[in-house]
């Protein structure tokens, strides 16, 4: 009898692992090939629970709508209203996340600044001081107190509208900092007084104080050096969001800032952005509740990033409690960061335009992640800066409708009460009900 | 003379009227009074004034100094002269932790002893420690000077940048990356002149002084020094 032909048996098709998928295996390469862990910029990419799991719920025969385009949606938000004697006034709940010279061109800090006043919001420094540009170009300005101390001094604390005392950000709670030598061009490097060219660290500890204890007596010095004028942030990275709000607003703070994973950093351990912090989805309501515990809500304004992409993002975070947002990795891509029209550039570079995020090499084809002057000059600050006010202004009005549709005169009058989750996941993190539902995981014994 | 009673002046108060002091000031001898341990005394002073502190201070006292010298007639708590840009902190007794961090310019003397991370993150101030200083000094110091008279505890200069350290006693530990450096005249030189900042005239011999550094090689990201991470 004849034996079957190999190619009659039906072959299966090849089938690659899900847990040792293409991503996975290429990382198992690359590290073989180098020994060092890889280090990027952006925030987590990974699918997390986020704003998308949840919904607004509109008016309906029970809830009255404002008149669109017609009815007053105000937006304006006070940061600081504790303890400052010169609270911020914004026009928007929409504020520019604390992104550094040194990590960014001058001229992507000019241009943030130029976006960022023509709206009526604030930016922030980063590690590494703040800049005559960004100051000259920012009408509101927040200066970052680092674990670094970089360029930190008493007179530009003084020419800051507010002080934000950074204990950690999103990408990396409980991490420092690696700005590497590509990017510590001459100047940057007399700005933070250090070698030039050289890795530079950022420590994840600040030098002169450990805990809430000593971190309340920290900010009471703060508020000496200035005349107790300027708000007084805490940034946390989203990880242990109840406490470390308690915390701060035992420590005294103005304001509390929470970062969570999807939040971008200029340069950090891959393994660190993905594995280490929660969603800011997950984060905000225990934060909202610990300022509702020590009955300060709204009294110390929560601001929180991480993952801010949509005017419906923003009517969310709001809608759950805080009281404005911040965006970077976003403000970025309004600027022009990873535009597929630069795709050939990036192609060079090894990825595409939507993935490129080795901000840390300083070869940014938009000009923007770079030291490189012939790069950095790519951005015309002016131009960036109007794209940035441009997307600035539809993320205010699309929070605008949906507040009117859930019939509210501004948005911070949005509340847990408008919303419902799409996922048990997210109704649990949110402590809204899973739609169509009225239960919230969690609540009433289930 | 002014004198300020912090038993009975509010400290926002002194600080206030020390920011607002001009340039061209004639009020420029301070004495305060009763500082009874209170945190941030003196702080963010910008005016060529001497001011005197009679009595212990608590956390962050002087800091950010411009300009002033500021003299403690006692023992000063966590962070003193913090950041400091310029002027002279001199303070006759010890120092509690991270005195002198992250100071850019100035000067800087402990009469006795300084805790841990005495001069953390220094950026370009000189430090004179007439006693000891405790683990971790000079951690990350980028630049200026840290002298210290007596030991030096665990893990001196860990991860140091460019600042220069001279010990006379003896040194518990070295940190990562700090290594003992040659004493050269230069630096006899050098180190003569940061102990006359530091008030201490004759008695003191430099040869007795050992100089450390950078290794200079965790300055860049080296699989090779993975252990020093």
């Amino acid at each position: 009898m004849d034996k079957p032909s190999p190619t009659r048996i039906p072959q299966t098709t090849p089938r690659k692992s899900a847990t040792f998928d293409d991503y996975s295996l290429s990382e198992i390469r690359r590290a073989a090939a180098t020994g060092i862990y890889d280090i990027r910029g952006a925030g987590a990419k990974r699918k997390v629970p986020h704003f998308d799991d949840l919904l607004f719920l509109g008016a309906s025969v029970s809830r009255y709508p404002l008149e669109g385009y017609r009815e007053k949606c105000a937006t304006n938000v006070t940061l600081g209203t504790r303890f400052a004697k010169k609270p911020i006034e914004l026009k928007i709940p929409i504020t520019i996340a604390g992104m550094s010279f040194g990590s960014l061109s001058a001229q992507a800090k000019e241009a943030l600044g130029r976006g960022a006043s023509i709206m009526g919001t604030s930016t922030t420094t980063g590690d590494g001081g703040m800049t005559p540009e960004e100051r000259g170009h920012s009408d509101i300005l927040v200066y970052q107190l680092l674990p670094s101390r970089y360029g930190m001094n008493p007179v530009d604390l003084r020419k800051a509208d507010a002080i934000e005392v950074v204990v950690g950000q999103g990408a990396k709670p409980g991490g420092g900092g690696m700005l590497l030598g590509q990017k510590i061009s001459a100047r940057v490097a007399e700005m933070r007084t250090l070698p030039e060219g050289i890795d530079q660290r950022s420590a994840c500890r600040h030098p002169d104080w450990t805990g809430p204890d000593d971190l309340e007596i920290k900010i009471q010095e703060l508020r000496e050096l200035t005349d107790w004028e300027k708000p007084v942030y805490i940034k946390v990275g989203a990880s242990r969001p109840y406490y470390d709000t308690a915390l701060a607003v035992k420590a005294g703070a103005d304001v509390v800032v929470l970062d969570g994973m999807q939040g971008g950093t200029a340069a950090s351990q891959e393994v660190f952005i993905e594995h280490v912090g929660i969603p800011i989805l997950a984060a905000i309501r225990p934060a909202v509740q610990a300022l509702q515990d020590l009955g300060m809500h709204r009294k110390v304004q929560l601001v929180v990033s991480g993952g801010i992409r949509n005017g419906a993002d923003v009517a969310k975070a709001l809608a759950m409690g805080a009281d404005a947002v911040s965006i970077g990795s976003a403000a970025l891509h309004a600027l022009g960061d990873n535009d597929p029209a630069l795709e050939a550039e990036y192609e060079k570079l090894g990825t595409v335009a939507g993935a490129y995020d080795d901000w840390h090499e300083g070869l940014d084809p938009a000009g923007i992640t770079t030291q490189d002057p012939k790069l950095a000059a790519r951005l015309d600050p002016v131009a960036a800066g109007r794209r940035l006010a441009n997307y600035l202004a539809v993320l205010t009005l699309e929070a605008q409708t949906i507040a009117r549709a859930c019939g509210k005169s501004h948005v911070l009058n949005l509340e847990p009460e408008d919303l419902v989750a799409l996922t048990v996941e997210a109704a649990a993190m949110a402590q809204v009900p899973l739609a169509g539902t009225s239960w919230i995981p969690g609540k009433n014994g289930f | 003379m002014t004198l300020v009673d912090l038993a009975a002046t509010p400290l926002r108060e002194l600080n206030a009227a020390l920011h607002a002091l001009p340039q061209d000031t004639n009020d420029t001898r301070w004495t305060i009074r009763n500082p009874r341990g209170q945190h941030a005394v003196a702080v963010g002073i910008d005016a060529p004034i001497a001011v005197e502190i009679e009595g212990h201070v608590g956390y962050y006292c002087a800091g950010m100094n411009q300009q002033a010298s500021v003299t403690i007639h006692g023992n000063a708590g966590v962070g003193l002269a913090e950041n400091m840009m310029s002027g002279e902190v001199h303070v006759t007794g010890d120092a509690s932790q991270s005195a002198g961090a992250t100071a850019h310019g100035g000067t800087l003397v402990i009469g006795g002893n300084a805790s841990a991370r005495c001069g953390i993150s220094l950026k370009g101030a000189d430090i004179i420690v007439k006693g000891s200083v405790g683990h971790m000094s000079a951690f990350m110091a980028q630049a200026g000077n840290l002298v210290v008279l007596g030991d030096a505890g665990e893990a001196l200069g860990d991860s140091l940048y460019e600042a220069c350290l001279y010990v006379r006693g003896k040194v518990a530990s070295l940190g990562a990356d700090c290594v003992e450096k040659e004493m050269t005249e230069e630096h006899k030189a050098k180190l003569a002149t940061l102990l006359a900042k530091g008030g201490v005239n004759g008695g003191v011999d430099v040869g007795d002084f050992r100089r450390y550094g950078s290794a200079r090689e965790l300055y860049h990201f080296k699989i090779d020094n993975v252990g020093a991470y």
